[in-house]
Parts: C-alpha cells; sequence; structure tokens
C-alpha cells in the first residue's frame, strides 16, 4: 500500500485529478487509499472507476471525510 | 473414442467432423453479419473536443473543469479557443503594429484570464472579485490554475487563426505551448470525440 493521498478540502475536479495522477506513478495491483471531504466524491470516484477500468476496493464515510481504497487495473 | 465436449462422447469420426465444419459455418455467418452491421459506423475516439468562445471567468472554468476532468477520466482532450475565448490562453497584450479599430479592441479586452469578467452579475468588474473571493474561500482552483494544469496534463489547445486575424490578435500576444488550426482542425477532431461541447 502506497501513501495515502489527501484530497480533504479539495473541490472538484481536484480530487480525479489528484487520483489519476497517483494512479500512474503506482504499479498494477498496488493499491492507496484516498480522503476526501467534496460531497460530490463518491459520485465523481464510481464513475472514474467504471470508466477507466480500476477497482474501487472499499468507500466509507466518516462523518464529513471520505475514505477510499482504490487499486490499479491492468496497464 | 473421443469426447467432443465433458460428458460427451462419440467414436465416429465423421460425426465428429460434421459438427465442427456445422459450427465453424454457423460462426462464419454470425460474424459476416456482425461486420456488416458494425461496416460503416463510425468508431469513436476516447476523446473529448471543446469550443471554447466565451471569455467569461464562470464559463471559461467550467470549460476547463472539464477539460481536466477529462483528461482524469483517460480521455484525450482538445480545446478549440476562438473569439472571447481566446481571452484564456492571452499572455500580454501587443499595441505596436494593430490598427486603430484593433487597438480600441485590444484595450477594451482582457489583457488575459485574470481580467475575465463574469457572464452574470459582473457589475462594472465587482463580480469577479466576489467570485473569485468566494473560489477561494471554498478552496475552488482559480481558473490560471486551471489552464496550468490543463496544460501539464497534455491537453492540447488550438486558437482558432481567423478569429485571430479578426480581432488583430497575434501568436506572439497567446502561450507559447498553443496550436494553431481553423474549422477543418476542429471538425477533423470533433467528428470522432465521444464528448464535444460548446462553451
Amino acid at each position: 500500500m502506497s501513501d495515502p493521498l489527501d484530497c480533504k478540502s479539495l473541490k472538484c475536479p481536484m480530487p480525479i485529478v489528484r487520483i489519476s495522477q497517483r494512479i500512474r506513478r503506482i504499479a498494477t495491483g498496488d493499491v492507496f487509499s484516498v480522503e476526501a471531504s467534496d460531497p460530490a466524491f463518491h459520485a465523481d470516484l464510481v464513475a472514474w472507476t467504471q470508466t477507466t477500468g480500476h477497482r474501487l476496493v472499499s468507500f466509507k464515510e466518516e462523518g464529513s471525510v471520505q475514505y477510499a481504497e482504490i487499486e490499479k487495473v491492468g496497464v | 473414442m473421443s469426447e467432443i465436449e465433458p460428458g460427451v462422447v462419440t467414436d465416429d469420426p465423421a460425426l465428429e467432423s460434421l459438427i465442427e465444419q456445422k459450427v465453424d459455418e454457423r460462426v462464419d455467418r454470425i460474424l459476416a453479419e456482425l461486420g456488416q452491421r458494425i461496416e460503416g459506423k463510425p468508431v469513436l475516439a476516447n476523446r473529448a473536443t471543446l469550443v471554447v468562445f466565451s471569455g467569461e471567468l464562470d464559463k471559461l472554468m467550467a470549460a476547463f473543469i472539464i477539460a481536466t476532468g477529462a483528461v482524469a477520466m483517460g480521455m484525450e482532450v482538445s480545446m478549440y479557443f476562438t473569439f472571447w475565448g481566446l481571452t484564456a490562453v492571452k499572455k500580454q497584450t501587443i499595441l505596436s503594429g494593430k490598427a486603430p479599430l484593433e487597438k480600441m479592441m485590444a484595450k477594451m479586452m482582457p489583457g488575459g484570464p485574470g481580467g475575465a469578467a463574469t457572464s452574470s452579475l459582473n457589475m462594472l468588474g465587482l463580480g469577479p472579485v466576489f467570485f473569485k473571493k468566494m473560489m477561494k474561500n471554498k478552496n475552488v482552483s482559480s481558473l490560471e490554475d486551471l489552464i496550468a494544469l490543463a496544460g501539464e496534463m497534455g491537453v492540447r489547445m488550438i486558437g482558432c487563426q481567423m478569429s485571430m486575424d479578426v480581432m488583430g490578435i497575434t501568436q506572439d500576444e497567446l502561450i507559447d505551448n498553443l496550436d494553431y488550426g481553423g474549422v477543418a482542425t476542429y471538425l477533423g477532431d470533433a467528428r470522432d470525440s465521444r464528448v464535444t461541447l460548446f462553451i
């Protein structure tokens, strides 16, 4: 597992931009966690994983912070 | 004895080859039919093509949020800047060499994205001040940051040469990593793009 990606307080489109930048730097099968606070984050993340084919391993929400784990799939 | 598939056994080689032949014929027929259906349908590239016609702060924000978001989604992105949209890619105003009308226009237009008005509630320039302050308070990236980010992410930006000529804008006044083209360049990109927008 690589370092967690802190997207708290970032607004659209920055969380998915940061995630897409991270995913390029890691190896297939690697998992990393993301913390975000944008209310649109979950919807955007689901759309992003469906489009790019990467896997949303887990997602939970605690108060105003959302935690997601993403696995890089394919190349 | 040979097993054609699990649980199905035959000792007749003629039957086996007949089945194989029939299956092959059927597969070929289906493939040919599918091929005919696919033929003639355009194959769309995973690309978004945006025409940026407007030069207002809010509309440019929308254009660059979509562009950077699309790259994040794995898409290739082209942005065509035309007419007022050229404001987004303007780095400086050069008055020397311009005709009188062009000079007047250059002085009245924003010198770059930082000087863009808002499309509503501009209030003689107060609107953008409020808008930028509110964006900053909510931690939304500024327009200038989004433009720089789009460049770093590999968004292809194209200036419309015809509108530049009309408005007397030269390539020296626009950012360095800009390509130049016309309507055919745009249409060549747009005709097989999955997403096309006019902003």
